[in-house]
């Protein structure tokens, strides 16, 4: 489904992708780990698109096709979704107008009809259920207010409503306490499909006590420096970051220069 | 350049032949009121326009209003305003009180007033100058002073109709009123000084909306004063869309007087004009008065238009409100020069006022200026003022999730107005001018993504 080859990226004047090699299937969940700065955040912006970041070499195919040719809008619409890690306010828009826009364009690509009011809102009910939104918060403004967790959960809603094919999820984690993790997370699972891959992108391994994923990356000075197994996850929580990167310098260099 | 003395003969001369031609017109020839143009007259010509050496009018020069000829001509033929035309002009589907004005002459073929309460004058100012001469004389000029505005004097100057409204005491308008002010050049570009008179009694209440537009692409300069009295207990609300045609120069001013634990809010809504001006001047002249002023204006091409405002906080306990929201795309600039004056003994005052600005172009100027200037010790005032663009955090997250960046960024300007459009009560005015609006903005981006 997704095929990054050897990409590298600049943001704010700096060079924070040094050659990302990732093959993510239909069906799989990858995480990805790292420490703060190692480029994950990065990453997860320039699949979603991000003008602020430039890509300096390498490629991008989702489905065979060359992902960077197309506007962050094409890339949603192709059905790539980011959960952000920090979902943005926008007063005066509603969270309901945004969802019913967002969805329409979406299925208007994919040549759907047009959801009615009264199915739109029986979906978006349902979908509700998932991460155990408030319908409250459906009437506000886009984030506006909404706390840390009321933020995440309503990324993963919107996720639900979207159905991407590839869903990147940015550090869904920070900021949730354990129920609200555990709540996240099963509206996360919920949503795993032979269809759909994810990457979830996260500095701890607690979520990937939640969230199974199939394959582990450990992302480094904007290399991937080692990828393995659920088992990865644990031997990091372990050794920390420092110890994995140690381990890997021996084995992943050759791969690396290959 | 021009001489800095304002008084220049060459351009006050054709507003005195027009002064001399309206003086001979019968109609116009009641002593008392005629008086009170003749000295305005003479005022206005002794002074000439503002100047942009005058702090009031630094960011706006008049002249290129100045430099054009416009006189006073008749009204345009009724036919000239088309169904669908009036119909968006009265904001159908509104049912309500209409009075229409074309080039500010009363045209009551066009307007509709619907039955009023008991002892409620509503009509043209023309007849209530004759069938009701004490009320006028009472009020008209208590709250607008042509000594501190040179163009109130070339109103006043002119002045013979417009909208007249006197609430008695108690009385309440249930159904708004709308004043609306149609202007159209026949061959000589037209002139016009519509003078509009609200007076709200004791505990009355009222809701008036006053509106401007034109027909045509010839310019035309529509010159407006609105006096409002607002007396103890009273609650005025009034609106102001002004749709003027792109190469109209539009200068208004609205004055008003609020007394004890009285209520004012006006609303201004700018969408057109080539140079528009709107002064407005409120004065909390009794304890415990209020007022609200909002401000947007939505601008593009070459427009101009400078906000200036003027609360004085007279007596204490008093309340302001202020928020002024401008969206500048194209080479066009917005101003917003508000002051909030506490006097000495207006303690307990309290203050907010707010500007904010998105600029959607690298040509579009906005300049904002909110002034305090506080006599008084125990008060509560604020003032804040930001002028910025479209936050590309905002863009990029609508457009991650499949909107296009028109979409996106037509959406985000909408939430920008959001608040100010939801606090026009009147539905199908706020839909209407919201629809107006709306329709304009994917030109620009359009226009921008080519």
């Amino acid at each position: 489904m997704l095929e990054i080859r050897n990409l590298k990226a600049r943001a704010g004047g700096k060079q924070i992708l040094n050659g990302i090699d990732l093959v993510v299937k239909a069906g799989e969940v990858h995480a990805i780990m790292g420490p703060n700065g190692s480029g994950k955040s990065t990453l997860a912006h320039v699949l979603a698109g991000r003008e602020t970041v430039e890509v300096t070499g390498g490629e991008v195919l989702f489905e065979g096709k060359n992902l960077l040719e197309w506007d962050p809008e094409m890339r949603a619409r192709e059905g790539i979704f980011l959960a952000f890690q920090y979902p943005v306010e926008i007063p005066g828009v509603s969270n309901m107008y945004l969802l019913k826009a967002a969805l329409n364009a979406v299925r208007k690509h994919r040549g759907l009809q047009e959801l009615d009011a009264m199915e739109f809102l029986s979906m978006v009910k349902e979908r509700m259920k998932l991460v155990e939104m408030d319908q409250g918060l459906l009437n506000r403004a886009v984030n506006e207010g909404f706390s840390g967790g009321e933020k995440k959960r309503n990324e993963i809603f919107q996720m639900a409503v979207l159905e991407p094919r590839l869903a990147i999820l940015d550090e869904t984690d920070s900021g949730l306490d354990i129920d609200a993790l555990r709540v996240v997370a099963g509206g996360v699972n919920a949503l795993r499909g032979p269809g759909r891959a994810m990457m979830v992108i996260t500095h701890y391994q607690r979520l990937l006590n939640y969230i199974v994923p199939d394959r582990v990356h450990v992302l480094s000075q904007g290399r991937i420096v080692t990828s393995g197994g659920r088992e990865l996850a644990l031997r990091l929580e372990e050794k920390g970051y420092a110890g994995i990167e140690g381990d890997a310098r021996g084995t992943a260099a050759p791969a690396a220069a290959s | 350049m021009k001489a800095a003395k304002p008084a220049s003969h060459e351009e006050i001369a054709p507003y005195l032949e027009a002064f001399a031609r309206f003086r001979k017109d019968k109609a116009n020839g009641d002593g008392w009121l005629a008086s009170r143009r003749e000295e305005a007259m003479a005022r206005f010509a002794a002074r000439g326009f503002p100047t942009t050496k005058e702090e009031a009018w630094r960011y706006t020069s008049l002249q290129p209003l100045v430099r054009s000829r416009f006189d006073l001509s008749p009204a345009p033929r009724p036919e000239a305003l088309t169904p669908s035309l009036f119909e968006q002009l009265t904001f159908e589907p509104w049912d309500c009180t209409h009075l229409v004005f074309l080039n500010g002459r009363y045209a009551p073929n066009l307007s509709r007033i619907a039955k009023q309460p008991e002892g409620v004058v509503l009509t043209s100012l023309a007849q209530a100058i004759r069938e009701h001469r004490d009320l006028v004389e009472a009020h008209l000029g208590g709250a607008a002073d042509g000594r501190a505005r040179p163009l109130t004097d070339l109103n006043t100057a002119f002045l013979s109709d417009g909208l007249f409204l006197h609430v008695p005491r108690g009385a309440v308008l249930q159904e708004p009123i709308h004043a609306l002010f149609v202007s159209m050049s026949n061959g000589t570009p037209a002139m016009s000084h519509p003078r509009n008179l609200i007076v709200v009694g004791e505990g009355a209440q009222a809701t008036v909306l006053e509106s401007y537009a034109g027909i045509g692409k010839a310019p035309y300069f529509t010159n407006a004063v609105t006096e409002v009295a607002a007396a103890g207990h009273a609650v005025v609300d009034h609106y102001r869309p002004e749709r003027e045609q792109d190469s109209a120069f539009h200068l208004s001013d609205i004055e008003a007087r609020v007394e004890r634990s009285a209520s004012f809010s006006t609303q201004a809504v700018a969408l057109g004009g080539r140079l528009v001006r709107q002064d407005v001047g409120v004065v909390l002249d009794g304890e415990g008065a209020e007022c609200t002023l909002n401000g947007l204006y939505v601008l593009d091409g070459d427009q101009h238009v400078d906000n200036h405002t003027l609360i004085d906080h007279a007596r204490p306990h008093g309340t302001s409100r202020e928020l002024y929201k401008g969206v500048l795309d194209g080479r066009s600039r917005g101003i917003f020069d508000g002051t909030i004056v506490v006097r000495k003994d207006a303690q307990k005052s309290d203050a907010r006022q707010v500007n904010r600005n998105l600029l959607l172009s690298d040509e579009a100027l906005a300049d904002s200026k909110p002034t305090l200037q506080i006599e008084a010790d125990d008060v509560k005032c604020s003032h804040a003022a930001t002028i910025g663009q479209l936050e590309e955090d905002a863009l990029f997250y609508l457009r991650s999730r499949g909107l296009g960046a028109e979409t996106a960024r037509n959406l985000l300007v909408q939430a920008f107005v959001s608040d100010l459009l939801g606090r026009i009560r009147i539905e199908p005015v706020r839909a209407g001018l919201e629809c107006l609006l709306f329709t304009r903005l994917p030109r620009h981006h359009a226009k921008e993504a080519s």
